[in-house]
């Protein structure tokens, strides 16, 4: 089976790994490289719980070829909080009860946090907009819009 | 595990095609394939950087294959495709899904390709002198050889002269239980050349011949939309899915035919 050497920047970090020819970017991340946060939902671009971001974009990582991404940087929900310290939409998921069984939440904080880094005070429209990609089956959505808002003004007066 | 080849170029990409090589665009519809089990035998891929180009003039604007519908919305001279791109997927698959790969996305998908057809669109293959109507690609896409370079899209004359609806059951992202696009240009108040496309109608993005009879030579009022409408379903036989039936797809048609009729006549 032919591997090929993937380098790529990882949360600001550079990593080097194995990818298996074929392989999706998801896969190569949770078993290749060791990041757990994006999950495996779907497989079909439909539920989003396997988002990161692809130099700058939010990226379904099932639906990538992991050898696509040498040279570029993927940023993943393990990076949003830095060090001991959440970040504030972690902080306000947890205060607005955004998760229950949590499996869409990586992939949620990944969409949320990419429309406040281009969007710091985001309308509640846009929020639904920028998370409309991502399935949650428990939540009803209500509690990670509310998180996402509360955030956004939380940033503000920072 | 699957062979993934990658080319500098489209051309050589595309000189490389066939043996079962599957080419990989934006990755939205292959990878759902791989993911599912329907592996390639090889996968095809290009670097090729034209594929990305957009290209905007006065009277038409090339677009690449390669590019997004997010690229397309952050291009303000293409201002007149953006009520069509922003209500392809969700904002990922904005950011992934390419103006090539949405003339090969299987039903229900396509939507992109049904404002194509409406607008006359026309396909530039790789390595392949002059342009084909999109919609004959569309048509012949399970048996085309070669690789789609770019799309060649006019530019309706006037900004009213074109209009766009996708009728989905989940809002703001949900697949089309129909999309259609319909492009009226006209001469001294006149319908002339009128185009009609639909999405989710067929087995594939098609034209509407019925709607289109009636609309040509009339003026956009209420009787020759009512006529329209009248005529939508005429000749289509849409497929029956998890979505809707063929009995309701035929049965609304008229209807979205008509608002977006309605909507274009305010304008």
């Amino acid at each position: 089976m032919a591997k090929k050497p993937v380098t790529f920047t990882l949360n600001g970090a550079e990593r080097a790994a194995f990818a298996d020819e074929g392989q999706n970017l998801l896969d190569f991340l949770r078993r290749g490289v060791g990041d757990l946060t994006p999950k495996y939902g779907c497989g079909q671009g439909t539920c989003g719980a396997c988002t990161v971001v692809v130099d700058g974009k939010t990226t379904l990582s099932c639906l990538v070829l992991a050898e696509t991404v040498a040279g570029k940087s993927v940023e993943t929900a393990a990076g949003i909080a830095k060090g001991n310290v959440l970040h504030a939409l972690q902080e306000a998921f947890m205060d607005h009860f955004s998760a229950q069984c949590g499996y869409c939440t990586p992939g949620m904080l990944v969409s949320a946090k990419a429309l406040l880094d281009r969007n710091p005070r985001p309308s509640r429209e846009e929020v639904v907009e920028a998370i409309s990609g991502n399935l949650c089956r428990c939540t009803g959505y209500e509690p990670i819009i509310e998180a996402v808002l509360a955030a956004s003004g939380q940033r503000a007066s920072a | 595990m699957i062979p993934v080849e990658t080319y500098p170029t489209l051309a050589e990409a595309a000189r490389a095609m066939g043996q079962g090589a599957a080419f990989l665009g934006g990755g939205t519809i292959l990878m759902r394939d791989v993911n599912a089990g329907a592996l390639p035998a090889r996968i095809v891929r290009t670097t090729d950087p034209a594929l990305t180009e957009i290209r905007v003039g006065g009277e038409a604007v090339r677009l690449g294959a390669g590019v997004t519908m997010a690229e397309i919305l952050a291009s303000g001279e293409l201002a007149f495709l953006h009520p069509v791109a922003r209500l392809i997927g969700g904002p990922q698959v904005r950011n992934m899904g390419t103006v090539g790969g949405n003339l090969f996305a299987p039903h229900p998908y396509g939507d992109f390709a049904v404002a194509l057809i409406a607008l006359g669109a026309r396909a530039v293959l790789a390595g392949q002198g002059g342009a084909r109507p999109v919609e004959d690609i569309v048509r012949d896409r399970g048996r085309l050889s070669g690789l789609v370079a770019a799309v060649e899209i006019p530019r309706p004359r006037g900004a009213k002269d074109f209009g766009f609806a996708k009728v989905s059951r989940v809002k703001p992202k949900g697949v089309s239980v129909l999309s259609v696009a319909a492009l009226l240009s006209r001469e001294g108040g006149r319908i002339r050349g009128a185009r009609v496309a639909w999405g989710a109608m067929g087995a594939h993005p098609l034209r509407g011949a019925g709607a289109e009879r009636a609309l040509e030579g009339g003026a956009l009022d209420a009787q020759t939309i009512e006529r329209a409408a009248r005529a939508a379903a005429e000749g289509l036989d849409p497929p029956t899915d998890p979505l809707a039936t063929t009995w309701y797809r035929r049965e609304v048609a008229g209807v979205h035919l008509r608002r977006l009729l309605e909507t274009m006549e305010r304008g």
